[in-house]
């Protein structure tokens, strides 16, 4: 099997045994960047010279007989909306277009740490904001399923990354389910952590209150060896939780689900769901239930009203977190001719640097916080939100996980839902409950749907600090299906 | 500036009108490190040399609060006998400014952390109290310059340059209920209640309160009501006052020029104005009827702030002596009138004589210096007295040497003159000068005996029974010996030699 079709923990295992190099394994991962990048458009910048530079470092550490991590040498693709000093940032927006930040996010600290090569920064919705990636200012990224078709949003650069074996790695971030959906429509894994329980520190914020940092990958086990090399509290961010990662490669190497507790939100299905979908996700309780796992109905009536409390909290938080980029003292500045003000110059920016979607949220958020709105708008959505965490602890009292489908449908086609913002967002109705309560949820593949032969996401929550959980069951599940399969999923998909 | 000045003479308005005064002030807190991280906070630093991600609001940067930025503001609250909230949050007030770097501040809403409290102060022998209503803290901005313009503000500045140096910097802010009632003591009331606020942060110890630096800001709110009206008139915040003479000068101002608009059947305008420090006058600035929406919510960057109760008892339990008790003790301990006390407080002198007296002097020899020779030595060179390079210490061996007889003082001055130039010590000076009292009785009785026979006149007629007439003769030893002789002994001496019993 080529370097690039093997998974992080198999590469990190023959780089500890010495039969490859990490040059060797940054290289054929170059290689393979340059051979299908230009039809997916994974990366917004490759940074080959200093990928094989990082890789000599971790062989020169491993010859000098330094004790390394299980992911040393292992490369990855990084979101680019974490900072990185020796690369551009640009959260995939026009307005930081060139920008090279002076500090590294500590996301990106934590992988340098534990000897990550990073190959380079991959492509996302503007700001974070969508779920297909086209809202990019510098085009979609296309699914490695199928070149027409949408690899997900936002962080649908790391997902296509992965799944088109350009990385084995990438990191992403879920606000809404921004690593979740578009995990699910590219046949991989994909982990949003309790929230906090990840560094936001240089993380280009879009809700501050619910973006999430977290792993994608090939396998379940992948994806926990990845959340706990960059987890755990870091002071720089004081909303990270003063508590030890959750065992997550523990459970992922457990795959046990005999006896344990699972709930259906009832309010997830039916109507809007793709019946491909639907049909996925009742193999998938299926196979719980087949594996010994105790599957029962569960309500969680708030839940309905995510969607909306969602689409007040987060473009009321973004209106003020983008206000910094004016222009001022980075990223684009426009119509600074001389003869005009301050204010205007910083208006013509963000007119010119933005776009529309960015535009769209904007004008949402500074319309909720507004006075004499605020009560009807962000304070109602506010107490939502109240009422979804109680629902998740009523559930979890009745249940060890809950599971859903990752998202309604399958990869849509792109351009399908440009024009349309609300079918957009319909695609993250299912991830958006535990971003608002600050869940840990994960996505694994289960299987494609008959209509359209794409890959179908299976989502498991699990309580604050239970990340655990979703690991337990999402690597049961992934055993179970690949045991009927005869392999992973992603080996059903086109070679590119 | 082409403002048409209509005002009317104070005493008239104040026959016509009720003033309401409310006072907002700022206080920029003296802790190492900014508000939200690490920076340095030295004033006069290099421009945007005191700076990183977080205070630059650069993309990804989060905030991190200064534990003792909230430990002071608590100790601020509980100084004024303000209630301390036991959970608070810290919101974000939206507004584009250049020298913001986020374009929104991290402020405090509707969840102060202290509220409801007061401060006494006294003005001519009153005591008047003022309402606290909420003491919160926020960060500072940056510092713009507007070059180039009539008005120094940002519009039709030709480009303005920004120090992002005091941007982050803790800021307590301190907000007093309407004060009514004061009458034609406005003025003096919110002078007082600055130099009183002050004089608290300093016992604290929590900000070096510049107002010439701006680490103590004020915004003057004054309002006007017809005698016997039940209803407060609109106000004016008129911002940036940067002196306690200028609080003074601004209320009194600001009476004037709204009685004048309200005498002539104007309306006041609820604005804000700007106070000039040359003029004392306030010219309109921006209007509260275009007031913007600050779109206030709660930070999402930061927990909340939940001191526990028994911290805030133990903070309390610390709290050092408060100025009105500590002037209270002092007056006792030096004896003076409250008169006295009351102009070394105006003169900035209290601690100085404190000091003073600390290091040996009594306390009425410390006050003489520093509220008489020092004090006219500070006015001529419109200095601070604490800004005299001069120690209290070496006020104190002054006053020894001449306890001791060393100095009269007349040389005692000269001494002091050698202090301010930088000469040294006093002893060294004294030495260096030749200050020293001519204590030799020898050489005494030579000048004395030099002075006598030049004098033959005065001598007899002192030798006649007229010792008034020895005054002449003690200033002729005085003149010939330069000051350095002790009249008192040469007196003595000049008596003894005429055979006059003393």
């Amino acid at each position: 099997m080529s370097l690039t079709h093997r998974n992080a923990a198999e590469l990190g295992a023959l780089m500890a045994a010495g039969e490859v190099s990490a040059v060797e394994v940054a290289q054929a991962h170059l290689d393979r960047v340059a051979e299908v990048d230009s039809r997916v458009h994974a990366f917004l910048h490759v940074a080959a010279e200093s990928a094989l530079e990082q890789a000599r470092a971790v062989d020169a550490r491993r010859a000098a007989g330094e004790k390394l991590g299980p992911l040393a040498g292992v490369p990855i693709a990084h979101k680019d909306v974490f900072t990185t000093r020796d690369m551009p940032t640009t959260a995939g927006s026009k307005i930081l277009e060139g920008y090279r930040p002076p500090y590294d996010a500590t996301v990106t600290t934590r992988l340098r740490e534990a000897g990550l090569v990073i190959l380079g920064k991959t492509n996302l919705d503007e700001f974070a904001m969508g779920s297909s990636t086209e809202n990019s200012a510098y085009g979609p990224t296309r699914n490695p399923w199928d070149l027409d078709r949408v690899p997900g949003g936002s962080s649908g650069g790391s997902s296509a990354a992965v799944a088109s074996y350009q990385a084995p790695l990438s990191t992403g971030t879920d606000t809404g389910g921004s690593i979740r959906q578009p995990a699910a429509v590219t046949g991989i894994v994909g982990m949003k952590p309790t929230y906090g329980g990840s560094s936001r520190y240089g993380l280009i914020a879009f809700a501050s209150s619910l973006d999430t940092p977290g792993p994608f990958a090939r396998t379940v086990l992948d994806a926990a060896l990845l959340h706990e090399a960059f987890s755990g509290h870091d002071v720089m961010d004081t909303t990270s939780i003063h508590a030890e990662v959750p065992p997550v490669v523990e459970a992922a190497r457990q795959a046990d689900v005999a006896g344990l507790r699972v709930g259906v939100v009832r309010e997830f299905g039916g109507e809007g769901y793709q019946p491909g979908v639907t049909a996925r996700f009742q193999e998938a309780v299926e196979l719980l239930e087949s594996l010994g796992a105790k599957v029962t109905e569960v309500s969680c009536p708030s839940f309905t009203y995510a969607l909306p409390a969602y689409y007040l909290i987060a473009p009321s938080e973004c209106s003020s977190n983008l206000a910094r980029f004016d222009g001022m003292r980075y990223g684009l500045r426009v119509a600074d001719d001389g003869t005009r003000s301050a204010e205007e110059v910083m208006a013509l920016t963000r007119a010119a640097g933005f776009g529309a979607e960015v535009k769209r949220r904007i004008m949402l958020g500074t319309y909720a916080l507004s006075s004499g709105y605020y009560d009807a708008y962000y304070g109602s959505a506010q107490k939502v939100r109240t009422l979804i965490a109680r629902d998740f602890e009523a559930a979890f009292h009745q249940v060890d996980v809950l599971i859903s489908p990752t998202t309604p449908t399958t990869a849509f086609p792109i351009g399908e839902r440009a024009d349309d913002p609300m079918a957009m967002y319909l695609a993250d109705l299912c991830t958006i409950p535990a971003n608002l309560a600050g869940n840990a949820a994960i996505s694994v593949p289960c299987g494609r749907a008959d209509e359209d032969g794409l890959p179908v996401g299976l989502q498991i929550m699990a309580p604050v600090l239970g990340d655990d959980r979703c690991y337990r069951v999402g690597a049961a599940v992934e055993k179970a299906f690949e045991d009927r399969w005869g392999g992973p999923l992603l080996k059903e998909a086109p070679s590119l | 500036m082409t403002t048409t000045r209509s005002v009317m003479p104070f005493d008239e308005a104040l026959e016509r009108f009720e003033p309401v005064l409310g006072l907002e002030t700022h206080v920029e807190l003296g802790t190492e490190s900014k508000m939200f991280c690490g920076c340095p906070t030295a004033f006069g630093a290099p421009p945007n040399t005191q700076v990183c991600p977080v205070c630059l609001a650069l993309p990804g940067a989060l905030p991190v609060a200064n534990d003792q930025a909230i430990e002071s503001t608590i100790r601020i609250g509980l100084a004024l006998n303000c209630t301390i909230a036991e959970w608070c949050r810290f919101a974000r007030k939206n507004y584009f400014y250049p020298d913001m770097p986020k374009n929104y501040q991290i402020s405090q809403y509707d969840e102060p952390l202290c509220t409801d409290g007061h401060l006494d102060v006294e003005v001519d022998g009153r005591t008047v109290r003022v309402e606290i209503e909420r003491v919160h803290l926020e960060e500072d901005t940056g510092k713009s310059t507007h070059v180039g313009g009539a008005t120094g503000r940002i519009h039709g500045a030709d480009y303005s340059i920004v120090d992002y140096n005091r941007a982050g910097i803790p800021l307590v802010e301190i907000v007093t209920r309407p004060i009514a009632g004061t009458d034609r003591l406005a003025p003096e009331v919110a002078r007082a209640y600055v130099t009183e606020l002050r004089e608290l942060m300093r016992s604290l110890g929590v900000s070096d309160v510049r107002m010439e630096q701006g680490s103590l800001r004020c915004d003057v709110n004054v309002s006007l009501m017809p005698r016997g009206a039940a209803e407060w008139g609109t106000r004016t915040e008129t911002k940036n006052v940067n002196s306690l003479r200028s609080v003074e000068r601004a209320v009194r101002g600001e009476i004037e020029r709204q009685a004048a608009v309200l005498a002539d059947g104007g309306r006041i305008v609820q604005e804000t104005r700007h106070f000039h420090e040359d003029t004392g006058a306030t010219t309109s600035g921006r209007s509260k009827e275009e007031a913007q929406d600050y779109r206030y919510f709660p930070e999402p960057d930061l927990l909340p702030i939940a001191p526990a109760p028994e911290w805030v008892e133990e903070l309390r339990a610390r709290l050092p002596e408060l100025p009105t008790a500590r002037r209270r003790r002092l007056q006792a301990e030096w004896g003076v009138s409250d008169l006295d006390m009351a102009a070394m407080r105006n003169a900035d002198a209290v601690d100085l004589v404190e000091a003073t007296v600390a290091a040996g002097a009594p306390a009425a020899d410390a006050r003489k210096w520093w509220m008489g020779e020092l004090a006219r030595r500070a006015n001529e060179s419109g200095t601070a007295l604490a800004d005299l390079p001069i120690e209290p210490g070496q006020i104190a061996r002054v006053v020894e040497l001449v306890a001791s007889g060393a100095l009269t003082d007349k040389l005692a001055r000269q001494v002091l003159e050698g202090l301010l130039a930088g000469e040294g010590s006093p002893d060294e000076i004294v030495e260096a000068r030749g200050l020293r009292v001519v204590s030799d009785e020898g050489e005494l009785i030579a000048i004395i005996d030099q002075v006598l026979a030049a004098n033959t006149d005065a001598a007899d007629k002192v030798r006649a029974g007229k010792v008034a007439a020895a005054g002449a003769l003690v200033g002729g030893v005085m003149k010939a010996s330069r000051g350095k002789a002790d009249a008192a002994r040469a007196r003595e001496l000049i008596l003894q030699r005429l055979g006059v019993a003393g």
